[in-house]
């Protein structure tokens, strides 16, 4: 498989979201505004390129029976790095994503990667599958938090597109989550067929 | 280099090293953002007092009272300006939002109104009960307006309780906890007066 292949795998034809349809706990949880969604796609991004490295690096030192733990230390390390230093330098987005943040260990696109992948690879495509996978989860976290957020506040990226009197509320509750998460899978399966 | 056998011997080995490791990189990482965290908790909280007073010179020293209900202690800022107390900022709570715990910045003037508040920390509906940091201090609907107003002279209740205050349009729970969080304040500002 070329790198390219394997970086934009992520994107649509096995994203991890729509396709894969792992990590479902943040993305229902986080994408009420597009921003929201970025910021979680990103710090996913992060720990998911990291432990791939990371798991990638180790993966013959470590004994087979231990290594679904030895991966969770490694993913958690990279989570609890990610939640302190955007305590200390994004306050406000802090302020908006700390309860999932955490999460992020729990995720099973994360060590789902590590295991499916990383485990198996060399460092290079690790890197490029993580990087790949991570930026698809961004890239499905902010079409649905970006779609959330018009729909049910009428704005995006917290910039007004029409007034508040409009808007269909639903979309920015948990149940709009499901909704348009319905939507957006059906979409893509409807491009994918056309293939 | 072959796989490590999974011999007992290994497996501890592995732990303890991949463990050890872990716990060194984030001692180091927490070491580096301690003062960062501290900082931003700081510039955050020296915000919303400014936020709630009018405008002073000089934040006196700050204290903690006990509330008559038990619970949590509420903690005070006065403010001065030349030398006079020109207002306190009260960080006040309380744990009966629509998802639990409300924490509020609240400021009350020289004369027992509230000037100012801002909502530090919450977990409300977003577009119902997150509406509270703009509803409560919005100039053109007197009726839903706080600032200005004291429990005195205005019952800090929603008008579907007979109160003076109208509540946020679907999201009367989080008003009337919003408003007690508010009377909590004031009345140990009372207290803390007499």
């Amino acid at each position: 498989m070329s790198q390219l292949k394997n970086f934009s795998k992520g994107f649509i034809k096995e994203n991890p979201v729509f396709v894969l349809l792992l990590g479902m706990c943040p993305t229902l949880g986080v994408t009420s505004s597009a921003i929201n969604g970025l910021g979680m796609g990103l710090a996913t991004t992060f720990v998911l390129l990291m432990s791939n490295i990371v798991v990638s690096l180790v993966k013959k030192g470590i004994p087979d029976k231990v290594r679904i733990p030895a991966f969770i230390v490694i993913i958690a390390t990279f989570v609890t790095v990610v939640e302190l230093t955007m305590q200390a330098y994004l306050p406000s987005l802090f302020k908006s994503l700390g309860l999932f943040i955490p999460l992020i260990v729990v995720n099973c696109l994360v060590l789902g990667r590590a295991e499916a992948f990383a485990s198996k690879n060399n460092v290079l495509s690790s890197m490029v599958d993580g990087l790949g996978m991570g930026l698809g989860f961004t890239f499905a976290l902010v079409t649905l938090g970006g779609i959330r957020e018009v729909l049910g506040s009428g704005k995006f990226f917290d910039l007004t597109i029409y007034p508040e009197n409009y808007v269909t509320l639903v979309f920015v509750l948990s149940p709009g989550a499901f909704i348009v998460l319905g939507y957006l899978i059906a979409a893509l399966n409807l491009i994918k067929k056309n293939d | 280099m072959a796989k490590r056998e999974s011999s007992f011997i290994n497996m501890v080995v592995t732990l303890v090293l991949v463990t050890g490791i872990a716990a060194a990189a984030l001692g180091f990482v927490y070491d580096f953002t301690k003062g960062p965290i501290e900082a931003a908790k700081a510039k955050a909280q020296a915000e919303a007092i400014k936020q709630v007073l009018p405008e002073f010179d000089e934040l006196g020293e700050s204290f903690k009272t006990l509330t008559e209900a038990g619970g949590d202690s509420l903690e005070f800022f006065p403010a001065f300006k030349g030398g006079e107390l020109i207002g306190t900022a009260i960080k006040t709570y309380t744990k009966n939002g629509f998802s639990g715990y409300i924490s509020i910045m609240a400021g009350i003037d020289k004369d027992g109104n509230f000037s100012g508040y801002s909502v530090l920390e919450h977990k409300e509906t977003p577009g119902l009960g997150s509406k509270m940091d703009t509803w409560f201090n919005n100039t053109k609907k007197p009726n839903q307006y706080v600032i200005g107003k004291s429990p005195e002279s205005t019952n800090f209740a929603v008008s579907k309780d007979g109160g003076d205050i109208d509540a946020i349009t679907a999201s009367t729970i989080t008003s009337r906890a919003f408003l007690e969080a508010l009377s909590l304040a004031y009345d140990s500002y009372k207290k803390n007066k007499e």
